[in-house]
């Protein structure tokens, strides 16, 4: 018997909190602002969902309440992505370490 | 056209960067990196479902119409928001992945052939539990979402919003969600679709207004978590291993730093998020409390103790980001070093609206990130330090949260700031803080207060030292 697909996915999912677990507890403390935007950002990976559910399937007319749908989670998950990693790339930029020749 | 074997592993790889995205926050050296990182598997994830598509009919315009306007508003957002509005915009930004992971959820229950998910009537059963937990946690998080945004924008009262019956309401509410799946995925009926939709946003709504202004972090975190957690449904739904693994790092990150957050309160997670702490005990605690005398100054004080300290730590707050006044408390620091008194800063790890809030506005005004400590680090330098300079921070230097068993707060790390040989306390006037009890460093012998805004206060002690 083949295993059913869904169980690898699973085993992804599983690994992949267990790696978020170690990766984010060694994030310094100073750094927390710039991981909540950050992973805001990832999480707007999301759009790949939202391209497909804006291409894919339309049987004639381009705009149906699907696509519609689709078009619409693109902007909001571009808005993510843009301002996401623009803002902690703005943030990272201003931590500064002590000038040695002061 | 590429292969789907193809386009998985490059879904992979972009799950790989994005890990080594969060791995660069281990150090601000190497965290300019893993933001590139991160940038570039979004751009992979991207052309490769383009490609994998490969149909660029009449629709393929739109959509990057659609991802042209959501780019600049996002880039405009980020290159215009000031520092101190950090939490806010961050709240913003969860809404829209929650609203995102909604949409998308909609489209494929519409339409799920383009997903290869079945008919519509026939979703395959898999697909459709997993559809409708994405949908119902993005929605949760869209909500809720809006709620903190909207009392850290200060649109909607900070303070607690509490009614009768409000928990058992949540309660059967929630069993209305789980019952609800259960119905959409046993009929298929796209009543009990639009239906949990419209249940789940009502939940989160109805999750966070009792939770006041100073946990916000606590639900920024936890609200950071859910996002994550509706992506990984959606990633189940599309099969899309990049979803899946980003969905999985975000949904634990959010629970780690609301795990912290409540750790640094001394309290249960339950404990914040049933919500309407520091909303009873306000009123009747300052009213039965005896006028104790208070040391008060002016700047020329401050300057004066502060000229002949040899070193100084500052404790900076919320009330710091109110005033703004994170720029002039450099410039005092900047006056202090030429001086030869040694400076540094202790963070609380609760100080702020979200978790390293404090940090970000101190590096906005140039304050080195080595000089700046959170409170395990500093807490023994107390001790031997000459001068606390409290800006905008209170429960988190009440020294009741050592003594007093009865008080609210007892048990939580408190920063000892009462150790110092003097301590300089910022603070409009002496109502007490969001715990709603009287912070006894007041009236401590070596306590002097400074009774003004956090900025004027700063930019004059600057002018006399």
């Amino acid at each position: 018997m083949e295993i059913d697909p869904l169980i690898f996915r699973l085993s992804i999912f599983i690994l992949s909190i267990f790696v978020g677990y170690y990766v984010v507890w060694s994030v310094t403390p100073s750094l927390h602002t710039p991981l909540m935007s950050v992973t805001n950002a990832i999480s707007s990976v999301i759009i790949v969902g939202a391209i497909i559910a804006g291409l894919a399937g339309n049987s004639g007319s381009v705009f149906n309440i699907s696509s519609i749908f689709g078009f619409l989670a693109i902007c909001l998950a571009a808005i993510n992505i843009f301002g996401g990693f623009l803002v902690t790339q703005r943030m990272l930029a201003m931590y500064k370490k002590k000038k040695k020749d002061k | 056209m590429i292969s789907p074997n193809l386009s998985a592993i490059f879904y992979l790889i972009s799950g790989v960067l994005f890990i080594l995205a969060l791995r660069g926050l281990s150090s601000p050296e190497t965290s300019r990196k893993g933001n590139l990182f991160g940038i570039l598997g979004m751009v992979i994830a991207i052309i490769v479902t383009f490609l994998s598509i490969g149909n660029f009919s009449s629709g393929f315009i739109y959509v990057l119409i659609f991802l042209l306007i959501g780019g600049i508003v996002g880039a405009f957002i980020a290159y215009k928001i000031p520092m101190t509005a950090m939490p806010e915009l961050v709240a913003g930004f969860h809404s829209l992945v929650g609203l995102a992971a909604v949409f998308v959820a909609i489209s494929a229950f519409v339409n799920p052939e383009a997903f290869n998910l079945g008919f519509p009537g026939s979703i395959k059963l898999g697909s459709l539990i997993e559809m409708s937990i994405g949908a119902a946690v993005g929605a949760i998080t869209f909500s809720g979402s809006i709620i903190a945004f909207l009392k850290l924008q200060g649109l909607m009262s900070g303070s607690p919003i509490t009614f009768k019956g409000q928990h058992p309401l949540n309660a059967l509410i929630l069993i209305s969600i789980i019952i609800l799946i259960y119905l959409l995925c046993s009929t298929q009926s796209s009543n009990f679709f639009w239906l949990l939709l419209i249940v789940s946003f009502l939940i989160g709504f109805l999750l966070i207004i009792p939770i006041g202004g100073a946990d916000m972090p606590v639900v920024i975190s936890m609200l950071n978590s859910y996002s994550g957690w509706a992506a990984a449904g959606i990633g189940f739904t599309l099969e899309n291993t990049a979803l899946i693994i980003t969905g999985a790092l975000v949904g634990s990150s959010g629970a780690i730093l609301s795990y912290i957050m409540c750790k640094g309160m001394n309290r249960s997670f339950f404990n914040v998020i049933l919500g309407g702490f520091g909303a009873t005990d306000q009123n009747t605690k300052s009213e039965n409390k005896e006028q104790r005398p208070v040391k008060s100054g002016n700047a020329d004080d401050a300057a004066f103790l502060m000229k002949n300290a040899s070193s100084v730590i500052i404790v900076p707050g919320y009330g710091m980001a109110v005033a703004q006044a994170q720029h002039a408390l450099r410039e005092m620091v900047d006056t202090l070093k030429k001086n030869d008194i040694k400076v540094s800063y202790a963070i609380h790890p609760v100080a702020g609206r979200m978790p390293g809030h404090m940090n970000v506005l101190l590096a906005e005004a140039n304050v080195p990130y080595d000089e700046v400590f959170e409170l395990e680090e500093i807490n023994n330098d107390f001790a031997n330090a000459d001068v606390a300079f409290v800006i905008g921070a209170n429960d988190v230097t009440n020294p009741v949260a050592k003594t007093d068993p009865q008080s609210p707060i007892y048990g939580m790390p408190v920063l000892d700031v009462e150790k110092c040989k003097s301590v300089l306390f910022v603070k409009r006037s002496l109502s007490p803080g969001y715990a709603g009890i009287d912070n006894d460093l007041f009236y401590k012998e070596n306590t002097l207060m400074l009774f003004a805004d956090a900025k004027k206060m700063t930019e004059d002690i600057t002018k006399n030292l």
